[in-house]
């Protein structure tokens, strides 16, 4: 699989080395005069094997100008670049980081995915103190994983700025897979504007970035939003009217190209380093085999498409047939822009680019106004992964069921016609007569000890709780539901075009843990858009600060999203493992995508100690307070395990 | 004096309704050590329960109650009537956190020719009571300047500002004069967009009193109703020329006022201005 690199001379490793991709501790580093220039050298991301991992690993941070697309612009560069070195970590190494920072304000770097001890997670506030001005702070931790990974800042809002980058660590093991070339694709958006300057705006106006919003064309059609107070075109609260979307830090127009001999397999690594983007990546004309996400191996599964949540990362497979280009194509969840690259025999093809499909609107399923599809998903756990999973499963159900008797029952009151006539609200293959007889409600309050292991209520909808989390959470759904399922919203018909569904991810390997969890944490994701607040169970994390895992415990934590927009949601120091019903096989993640109007669960072995972050991932709902320190205690007296 | 009386009553009414803070919430659930709660933090009253200790040396800071401000000339324009033309315009502006802030608002108008004029400036401080209402509490100083006379009072202001349903951004008010005149204002407007940028801001406001003012032309009952819309082209968020057209009438006692004056009690206006956002 890799042996034709042997062949490779160590002058042809330094002379690509000497473009952008360096792999840090294997080559000194580039000289300030080299990183002034800020051309990133289209070999950019391509990983060759290596024979020595370096003892120590120097990073520098700085704040200077440097190119992105067309424009010199103000930038946090770790080590002159951005994204910054790729850093490569071997699996059962200890890995030595200095890092030294050169702003004049405190920086910090956390290992995002990364299982550590909690003082070298990095995070301001949490596992230390950060990185003050011209000091050095040195990491040392043992490398117990493999996969791609990323690091980033957690001070301020300085990963909007340019501060991450790739990490790799080689697996001690051989793969489970085989490929000929390897290359990081991380996708970021870029702001010239300050991003407290972005954040500002946001409060100001929350519509401020958004320029795809309903005109009075669809008036009556969307009374119903109005009356609600919420607009259907809410996807992403920055878009491409400031941002600028990059692949490993290079523009669209600059074309980042991977290079492949025909008949080879290339492993794209792709790492979503946005602040607030999600992407929607596929490589028209090419199959992609999805074999690891957020660094574990996972079942292969091929898909046509997938989305990536904002610091999630899937490594993919393709096989082009083909010597011709292909292109690398990341379009914004919203549909308001593009991070593009080129799979390419040579450097200097291209491949056509898609156009931009439409904008999505999201549906009254999206604000918790769907009724659930228990006909559609009869059935639980493990079960479900042999029923083909319907895509065109309706947005909007009117189950006949008692509607007068649900908390916000004056939400039920909207016109069907109205309704109708939104074209978001697909009726199609909608068997009304199974809804009728299906139980609403019986499934509120069961007992998860009851449920058989991984035991996932996919599309089963349940009633949301009587507490609406105070005047933080606006939008408080009637019924929310798992969704693990769905591809996401933009996503949904898109027959003979498969998409990737967190449903579709088994683990490699069966779970180390087959224990039941002991203990369920319900946590609301809640905002309010019109205020740009955001927060868990509606309190801020300067609000309510510390939410609490006993030591030794395995908890499920349940996720009940009330916004109508997805949140990103990353736990420090712990896998999630997500209950989609794969059993023993559930995939174990860092981020979890939580859909709008989502109720689902991650069950979390606690066997770490200290003090962990937790937050959404979405740098502005974070720096909004949507965030939590999590304290591992002892289990207190006179609760049972 | 009098302004001082009238603030704290209201403020007292405010509080009795748990509406503003009387005093920090004390801290008596928590009860780690005063060291282990760093001053780092910018909240006063964070729920931390026991059993939670800070990593050795670990300083903790809790974000998301930062300060934010907006200031908005949602008008700044000049004005054709009949009579007289003028410069006019309406001032928004808030300072402070997700749910308490210091709003400014701030309108008036001042004739081009005479140089007369009238302005109306509140300060208010503000809470936010439901997801999408704020509870408003303050002063406003009123002061109407000219070659005959320069007149000037000041009210206490109760309202409540937020969006209704279908959008309706709505700012009701309660004003109290020194001399315990009572009266209310209502504004209702909305946004619609013809496109991305080009955006039709309709907007009604009425005027009530409980009794009449005759210094300031003032009748009991319904004052006035004015009817507006801006239409406004967006060259970005923060910039925006407009052109505007208002109607507006007088009834009851307030159009005998302006009948007695020699006003009309009907009015129309066209405008052209920018709105900028700050
Ligand atoms: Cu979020």
């Amino acid at each position: 699989m890799k042996e034709r690199y042997t062949a490779i001379s160590r002058r042809q490793l330094l002379k690509l080395a000497t473009g952008f991709g360096v792999s840090v501790g294997l080559h000194p580093l580039l000289q300030r005069s080299a990183r002034a220039t800020g051309v990133a050298s289209p070999m950019l991301g391509e990983l060759l094997p290596i024979d020595r991992y370096p003892n120590q690993i120097d990073l520098k941070v700085f704040q200077e100008q440097i190119k992105i697309g067309d424009r010199q612009s103000n930038a946090i560069t770790v080590n002159g670049t951005v994204p910054g070195p790729v850093i490569r970590l071997k699996e059962g190494q200890i890995a030595k980081i200095n890092v030294s920072n050169e702003l004049d304000s405190e920086t910090s770097i956390h290992w995002h995915g990364l299982i550590l001890p909690a003082t070298m997670d990095g995070v301001p506030g949490i596992s230390f103190n950060g990185i003050k001005p011209k000091t050095t702070f040195s990491y040392e931790f043992p490398v117990n994983q493999n996969g791609t990974y990323w690091y980033h800042s957690h001070s301020g809002l300085q990963e909007q700025q340019g501060h991450f980058g790739a990490l790799i660590i080689d697996s001690l093991q051989p793969e489970p897979f085989s490929y000929n070339r390897d290359y990081v694709v991380m996708l970021s958006d870029w702001t010239e504007e300050d991003p407290h300057q972005v954040l500002s705006n946001l409060k100001k106006v929350s519509t401020f970035y958004n320029y795809q919003q309903r005109t009075i064309a669809h008036f009556s059609e969307d009374a119903d939003w109005a009356r609600m107070r919420m607009d259907p075109t809410d996807i992403a609260d920055v878009t491409g009217a400031t941002y600028t979307y990059l692949m490993n830090g290079m523009a669209p127009a600059n074309n980042w190209t991977a290079l492949f001999k025909q008949g080879e397999k290339v492993r794209l690594r792709f790492i979503n380093a946005s602040a607030m983007t999600y992407f929607d990546v596929r490589i028209p004309g090419l199959k992609m085999t999805v074999v690891q996400a957020d660094g574990q191996n996972v079942q292969p599964v091929s898909v046509d498409e997938f989305r990536i949540a904002v610091a999630e990362t899937y490594d993919v497979i393709v096989e082009p047939e083909e010597s011709k280009p292909y292109s690398i194509f990341a379009e914004t969840m919203d549909r308001s822009g593009y991070a593009r690259g080129t799979l390419s025999p040579q450097m200097g093809l291209v491949a056509a680019i898609p156009p931009l499909r439409t904008r999505p609107l999201r549906t009254m399923a999206d604000m918790g106004m769907d009724h659930g599809s228990h006909g559609d998903h009869g059935g639980h756990g493990p079960k479900q992964q042999d029923k083909p999973i319907d895509h065109k499963s309706p947005q909007m159900d009117h189950g006949g069921h008692g509607m007068q008797a649900m908390p916000n029952a004056n939400h039920a009151e909207h016109n069907m016609s109205e309704m109708n006539s939104s074209p978001a609200m697909d009726h199609s293959g909608h068997d009304m007569h199974n809804m009728d007889t299906a139980p609403a409600m019986d499934h509120s309050g069961h007992d998860m000890r009851q449920m058989d292991d991984g035991g996932a209520d996919l599309g089963e909808a349940v009633p949301h709780g009587p507490d609406h989390h105070g005047v933080g959470n606006a939008g408080v759904p009637m019924m929310v539901k798992n969704r693990l399922h769905e591809p996401g919203i933009g996503l949904e018909s898109t027959p003979d075009h498969k998409v990737l569904v967190y449903t579709d991810l088994r683990s490699l390997e069966p779970g180390s843990d087959g224990r039941s969890p002991d203990r369920e944490l319900e946590l609301h994701l809640t905002g309010n858009m019109e205020r740009y607040m955001w927060s868990f169970d509606g309190k801020k994390y300067s609000e309510s600060p510390i939410l609490q895992f006993y030591y030794g415990e395995r908890l499920r934590l349940t996720f009940v999203n009330d916004t109508m927009m997805e949140h990103p949601i990353h736990l420090h120091g712990m896998w999630m493992e997500i209950d989609n019903g794969a059993g023993a096989y559930k995939p174990r993640k860092h981020v979890l995508n939580v859909k709008p109007a989502e109720k689902c669960s991650v069950e979390v072995n606690v066997d770490v100690t200290g003090n962990w972050a937790f937050h959404c991932h979405l740098l502005y709902h974070m720096e909004a307070g949507m965030m939590r320190t999590v304290a591992i205690v002892e289990r207190p007296m006179g609760e049972q395990s | 004096m009098k302004h001082y009386l009238l603030n704290k009553t209201l403020g007292a009414i405010a509080c009795g309704l748990g509406l503003l803070p009387m005093a920090p919430a004390a801290a008596e659930h928590n009860p780690l050590p005063e060291t282990a709660i760093a001053q780092h933090r910018h909240s006063a009253d964070p729920e931390i329960p026991a059993g939670f200790t800070p990593l050795p040396g670990v300083e903790p800071e809790y974000h998301g109650d930062q300060t934010y401000g907006l200031l908005l000339f949602e008008q700044l324009e000049y004005r054709s009537q009949q009579g007289e033309n003028s410069v006019n315009w309406e001032i928004n502006g808030w300072r402070g956190g997700d749910y308490q802030r210091l709003w400014l608002k701030s309108e008036g108008e001042i004739g081009t020719e005479t140089g007369d004029g009238e302005q109306e400036t509140q300060i208010l401080y503000s809470k936010l009571i439901t997801s999408f209402w704020e509870f408003q509490t303050g002063l406003r100083y009123d002061y109407e300047w000219g070659e005959d006379s320069n007149k000037d009072r000041f009210l206490g202001v109760v309202g409540l500002q937020g969006l209704l349903p279908y959008k309706l951004e709505t700012d009701a008010a309660i004003f109290i004069s020194e001399a315990g005149d009572l009266s209310a204002r209502l504004s209702l407007e909305r946004q619609l967009l013809l496109t991305q940028k080009l955006i039709l801001q309709p907007e009604l406001e009425v005027n009530l009193a409980a009794q009449s003012v005759e210094e300031f032309g003032i009748g009991s009952g319904l004052n006035d109703i004015t009817l507006s819309a801006r239409l406004r082209y967006e060259v970005n968020r923060n910039f925006a020329p407009y052109v505007g057209l208002d109607w507006s009438r007088k009834f009851a006692g307030s159009a005998d006022y302006s009948r007695a004056e020699g006003e009309s009690v009907e009015n129309w206006s066209i405008a052209g201005g920018v709105r900028l956002l700050f």
